[in-house]
């Protein structure tokens, strides 16, 4: 790579099993509080008229709450922001429900169960409920989907010159698949990318594919968490900025491939 | 925008397997689309089935990836030279520095149909050959063909429904000109599963015979199957006159509704006309349109205005979905290599199926195949949650 891809993280927002926001998991991730793992409780959203609201699903939710909260710490406007969305497995409910249902006599799928079954769902929702026009795109990349959401948004950022909404999340499937992808708890993570500094910036980023292991975390429930969700492999960096460190951090992304990320937390 | 050099690319369709068997039945109008025969399916439709996908297997090494979908991914990697075109690419630049974005919608999911069938009736769990991570799971396709062509770059797949493999050629680029890699494999690969041909039918959207998009009597869409795939790279120093180039790209949300076009098209003009702005092109030097042309009543007319307002009503343009079916999550891809092969051969394929234009859209669109030579041509790829992509490619001489 010619150069580390950099950008700046103006909003976060985070929700997973016992971690109800960012200011909530930062503390956790800086050893300030102990971890108390539960079900990941998502809220309603609100942001969508009453009929959309109806046909969304915990996933579109769960990405929603993140993405809003992200922008929402930043002062930002959703409307005016690119967004890049990245889930390992989308909304794997909706899944087992249309292939239930192919399985049986009848065939006949809901066409909302139909629609909702694309994996920009949430990136669709997000467009309904936020009017967000600009580009919007959904990203796969198995264990590796955050990493590949990061370098997606990092390369949007640097390339057009624009400030990108990072989101990422997975969340269980219902057996029986279940047992051949085993994600626990749902978990969705949002960064706010600037390509400069700004008032509410939190810290730098400046990002390189690397060869080195990914580091691990201490707390052994947030590791287990950081395994076993794929949006989650975000927590060693995540914990960096909520300890306000500098310095740098491997992440996972492909099995030969992880990034190594420079973090300099902003005065 | 720094244009791209498209150094390979190749399509494999209900039209045939590669670029020969592709131009020759869209100069001919030959449509391939035929009455839907498709595993159990029993529905009133037509449908764009690749032959002898089924018939191909994956080699030992691969075979955690077998799947139909990554069958004719195979199938279509191993059409005019495009495995030793990469491999070449990778000798020069190295299997680290070429990266992989590819397109699906649904990608192996037919295994998934399939093996619900097959559940353990007491405990109601998965047959033990179910391949979630190989076969299911929306990026494996791009594992597959990362793998197989030996690639050790950046991967991802992106899953946008039917604007995916249009959306690629725009990461990659993006990818290239940051530095993030040299060379990239892009393109799209969706296959037939119950999933899509049932699910379109309950939004009834399914055209009853092959579909006639921009027909005054259009009924919906036909559901085809295909994998497209090019190399794109910085242009070398001498081009050849018939080599392509990816000019320009554009990305728009409508941020309106999840199934259902913008009526007035507003994403799609976004798109276009960012596409026009990124390639420093007027409007005027645009030479042929594929359009989007789902065959949809909605679809088209949204589209009809868009470009009648971008492009203006004059410009000829097809949707060539009538010759292989909407391949959703493939079509960007396969109806870049399209535009690819008009460019290079002077070819305006037209609109198969199509009998009388609905007066209702403003559009030029071509009923008859036409040569003539272009110099650029654009390709409109729209998808379900309003997420629309165009893409702008030109002739280098």
């Amino acid at each position: 790579m010619s150069a580390a891809l950099t950008a700046w993280v103006e909003g976060l927002g985070l929700l997973g099993p016992g971690l109800s926001d960012w200011p909530a998991a930062a503390e956790v991730l800086a050893g300030r509080a102990p971890y108390a793992p539960r079900a990941t409780v998502i809220p309603p959203l609100n942001c969508l008229p009453p009929a959309e609201r109806r046909r969304t699903g915990k996933v579109v939710r769960l990405a929603l709450t993140a993405g809003l909260e992200a922008v929402s710490r930043a002062g930002a406007s959703a409307a005016t922001l690119a967004a890049v969305f990245s889930s390992s497995g989308g909304d794997g409910e909706n899944c087992q429900e249309i292939c239930q249902v192919l399985a049986g006599p009848e065939r006949q799928i809901s066409p909302t169960r139909f629609h909702n079954s694309v994996h920009n769902a949430a990136s669709g929702y997000w467009g309904i409920a936020t009017g967000a026009s600009a580009a919007s795109n959904a990203l796969c990349a198995y264990d590796a989907s955050f990493g590949a959401g990061l370098l997606e948004a990092l390369v949007q950022l640097r390339v057009e010159e624009t400030a990108v909404l990072l989101i990422a999340y997975d969340a269980d499937y219902p057996e029986p698949m279940r047992s051949v992808r085993p994600i626990p708890q749902a978990f969705a993570v949002a960064l706010l990318l600037t390509p400069a500094a700004r008032r509410a910036s939190l810290a730098r980023l400046a990002v390189e594919l690397s060869a080195a292991p990914a580091e691990e975390l201490a707390e052994p429930q947030l590791e287990a968490l950081r395994a076993e969700v794929p949006a989650a492999r975000s927590l060693p960096l995540l914990s960096r900025i909520a300890r306000r460190e500098h310095g740098a951090v491997v992440i996972d992304y492909l099995e030969t491939l992880r990034l190594r990320i420079e973090v300099s937390p902003c005065p | 925008m720094k244009p791209l050099a498209l150094t390979a690319f190749t399509a494999t369709s209900c039209l045939g397997r590669g670029l020969d068997a592709t131009l020759t039945a869209l100069a001919a109008g030959r449509t391939g689309l035929a009455p839907c025969a498709f595993e159990t399916v029993r529905l009133d439709t037509w449908v764009g089935e690749v032959a002898g996908v089924d018939d191909e297997r994956l080699p030992p090494e691969l075979e955690e990836f077998e799947c139909r979908n990554n069958r004719l991914a195979r199938l279509s990697l191993r059409q005019d030279g495009f495995e030793a075109a990469v491999e070449a690419a990778a000798a020069r630049l190295g299997g680290a520095r070429i990266g992989v974005w590819l397109g699906t919608s649904t990608s192996g999911i037919l295994e998934t149909e399939l093996a619900y069938r097959r559940r353990d009736a007491a405990t109601g769990a998965l047959p033990a050959d179910f391949r979630y991570r190989g076969a299911h799971n929306t990026f494996s396709v791009a594992a597959f063909v990362r793998r197989a062509l030996g690639l050790e770059g950046p991967a991802a797949v992106i899953s946008s429904a039917c604007s995916s493999s249009a959306k690629v050629f725009a990461s990659a680029r993006r990818a290239i000109e940051a530095g993030l890699v040299d060379a990239a494999v892009v393109g799209g690969v969706d296959t037939l599963c119950l999933t899509t041909l049932y699910g379109f039918h309950s939004l009834q959207l399914v055209a009853r015979s092959a579909c006639r998009p921009f027909d005054a009597e259009r009924d919906g869409l036909s559901i085809g199957e295909a994998a497209a795939f090019a190399l794109l790279e910085r242009p070398p120093e001498s081009l050849a006159a018939d080599a392509v180039l990816l000019l320009g790209t554009g990305e728009s949300s409508d941020a309106w509704h999840m199934s259902a076009p913008h009526p007035e098209g507003r994403g799609a003009r976004a798109a276009m006309t960012q596409a026009l702005a990124a390639a420093r092109l007027a409007p005027g030097d645009i030479d042929y349109l594929n359009f989007h042309g789902t065959g949809t009543a909605s679809n088209d007319a949204a589209e009809a205005r868009a470009v009648a307002a971008v492009l203006g009503t004059r410009l000829p343009g097809s949707s060539t979905k009538g010759a292989t079916g909407h391949t959703l999550g493939a079509a960007g891809g396969l109806e870049a290599v399209i535009c690819a092969l008009s460019l290079r051969h002077g070819l305006l394929p037209g609109g198969v199926n199509t009998r009388l234009v609905d007066p209702e859209l403003e559009v030029s669109y071509l009923l008859e195949s036409r040569r003539a030579p272009l110099k650029a041509a654009m390709s409109n790829s729209f998808g379900f949650g309003g997420s629309n992509c165009s893409l702008i490619f030109g002739r280098a001489g």
